[in-house]
């Protein structure tokens, strides 16, 4: 693979920036690490949402599913097996469940699969549900030494590989298909496109990137109870998030983390019993007024700038 | 211009859409080098059966081969790497890419698969063999209507397709781009690709095709030499009807 400088500016601009965010627990332990603990989780959620939905079209609304799961992967795992261990079998998990659900859904079209995700978070939620009231269990402990900047810290760096992933996805073969198929699928398929295993293999990233942070995100909660771990709220979020920054470019998603998360923290503290209809309030405003999220009004101003010049 | 074996070749191909059928029980063969044109009245099947050779649809009955190995249940995507490339009779340009990139996506994924310069190299040089050798940085919603369709045949082009199925791409052209659109298929007759042409002008059947078979109701009711199939009176009454001929 060669490298241009432009390519370079990109990896060097990239590793300073997630350098930079990594020294915040150095500056901050309180209020503003939380923050930035969000800020981490949902980077990392949008922007590997954005990689399959972004092309693709398709909305999935599973992240909750891929989060909860992983978090109970720790619930459970964490007496017997090394912490690390667990992230990389939630990993696996994740993969596998979004390879699965993507071999059932993703030949339908793209309604079946929004329904299908949504339905799939709250399906094991109420199973986990089920087989605690049966063992007489309400939720699980998950006491452990990990810190706030910790957590942290694993969130950037799989922020680092999420970016690095998606970086080089876009550079492959396999994100070329995925534009064509975005752009017309029929098209892809004619020219040759196996248009499913695209589909589901770049399903598989935030379904491994979901549930590898509901594990990093576990020892947070130190209680885990299946209404919290499968959150239909969180996928949501992340819809939004992502939808805000925009979706064209990997960078796009976390220009809505940052805005988003520091207003929503606004907005519950000072109306928490009116979020969710704020919550779809935002989206509404989002799809009418910036359907290309950020990114696509900074791309409308830079092309406008460009004709001005031009004149 | 006749080949010893077929490139690609029919047999009882039938298609049903519930209690219509589509396509009744056609056979023929394309020999390589060879450009068969496929005419008929509107409605009388021949885009199905070239739906039927791309995979966009399955057949109900029959066997499709290419080359001598049956082709028939691959679903588009497999058939296209075998070396069928199609264009739509509605152009279908992929339009977030520049028309480069539309061209990439055959010389990446077709038949022949590239990757890196090798495939930029290889979209510029079908790009400029369909005459928009300058154009490729360009959007595909800046083009003209007959560019889309040049960018359209060069994605196809770019696929080394074994054989290329042309729909109707000479519809909707004005006399001039018409002219200009029968140049740029002979060429692609004079490189010895194999075509099938769906097509309602006549002109351009004349001048292009080896080969016809006429399709009317779903069945095919000739074949042979264009000019010999061309005066056959069952052909004239198909398309000008019982009682007007």
């Amino acid at each position: 693979m060669r490298l241009s400088s432009k390519d370079w500016q990109t990896l060097t601009f990239a590793t300073l920036a997630l350098a930079a965010a990594a020294c915040l627990p150095f500056l901050t332990a309180g209020y503003w690490l939380t923050i930035g603990v969000t800020i981490a989780m949902y980077t990392v959620l949008s922007t590997s949402w954005a990689l399959f939905s972004g092309p693709t079209h398709y909305i999935s609304l599973a992240t909750a599913a891929f989060f909860g799961v992983g978090a109970y992967v720790v619930g459970y795992g964490i007496e017997h097996l090394p912490y690390w261990s667990l992230l990389v079998i939630a990993g696996v998990i994740g993969a596998v469940m979004a390879a699965l659900v993507g071999l059932t859904t993703l030949r339908l079209s793209g309604v079946y699969f929004v329904i299908f995700t949504l339905g799939l978070a709250e399906f094991i939620r109420q199973v986990i549900t089920w087989v605690q009231n049966w063992t007489g269990q309400k939720g699980i402990y998950v006491l452990t030494s990990i810190t706030e900047a910790h957590i942290y810290w694993q969130l950037v760096g799989l922020a680092a590989l999420v970016f690095l992933t998606g970086w080089l996805i876009g550079r492959s073969r396999l994100g070329f298909a995925l534009r064509i198929i975005g752009d017309d699928e029929e098209v892809a398929r004619h020219s040759g496109i196996r248009t499913a295993r695209a589909k589901i293999l770049l399903f598989m990233v935030p379904g491994a990137v979901g549930a590898i942070t509901g594990a990093i995100l576990a020892p947070r909660y130190v209680y885990i109870e299946p209404i919290l771990a499968f959150t239909p709220m969180l996928s949501f979020q992340v819809v939004i998030m992502a939808l805000l920054g925009g979706t064209g470019r990997l960078w796009g998603p976390i220009v809505g983390v940052i805005p988003f998360t520091l207003l929503w923290e606004a907005i519950s503290a000072s109306f928490p019993n009116q979020t969710t209809l704020l919550l779809g309030l935002s989206f509404l405003v989002i799809v009418y007024l910036l359907p290309r999220g950020f990114v696509g009004l900074i791309d409308d101003i830079r092309a406008r700038a460009g004709r001005e010049a031009l004149a | 211009m006749r080949a010893v074996s077929p490139v690609l070749s029919l047999r009882g191909v039938t298609k049903r859409f519930g209690g219509l059928v589509a396509v009744n029980g056609m056979d023929f063969d394309v020999a390589e080098h060879e450009v068969l044109g496929l005419i008929g009245p509107n409605g009388s099947g021949k885009s199905t059966t070239l739906n039927l050779i791309s995979g966009a649809l399955m057949p109900t009955a029959g066997t499709i081969s290419l080359r001598g190995t049956p082709i028939t249940e691959l679903p588009a995507q497999d058939i296209a790497r075998r070396g069928v490339s199609r264009t739509f009779q509605l152009v279908r340009l992929l339009p977030s890419m520049t028309v480069l990139e539309n061209v990439k996506a055959g010389a990446v994924f077709g038949h022949r698969r590239r990757w890196g310069a090798e495939a930029d190299t290889h979209a510029q040089a079908m790009l400029e063999s369909v005459g928009l050798g300058g154009r490729g940085h360009l959007r595909v919603g800046q083009l003209t209507y007959i560019d889309t369709k040049r960018v359209e045949l060069a994605r196809c082009l770019a696929s080394d397709p074994k054989v290329l199925l042309l729909d109707e791409w000479l519809a909707g052209l004005n006399p001039t781009e018409l002219e200009e659109g029968i140049a740029l298929i002979r060429r692609l007759r004079d490189e010895g690709r194999t075509v099938i042409l769906v097509e309602h002008v006549m002109d351009a059947i004349r001048s292009l095709c080896d080969r016809c078979v006429v399709m009317a109701s779903g069945t095919k009711i000739a074949e042979g030499g264009v000019s010999e199939v061309l005066s056959d009176p069952e052909v004239i009454r198909a398309y000008l009807g019982d009682d007007d001929a």
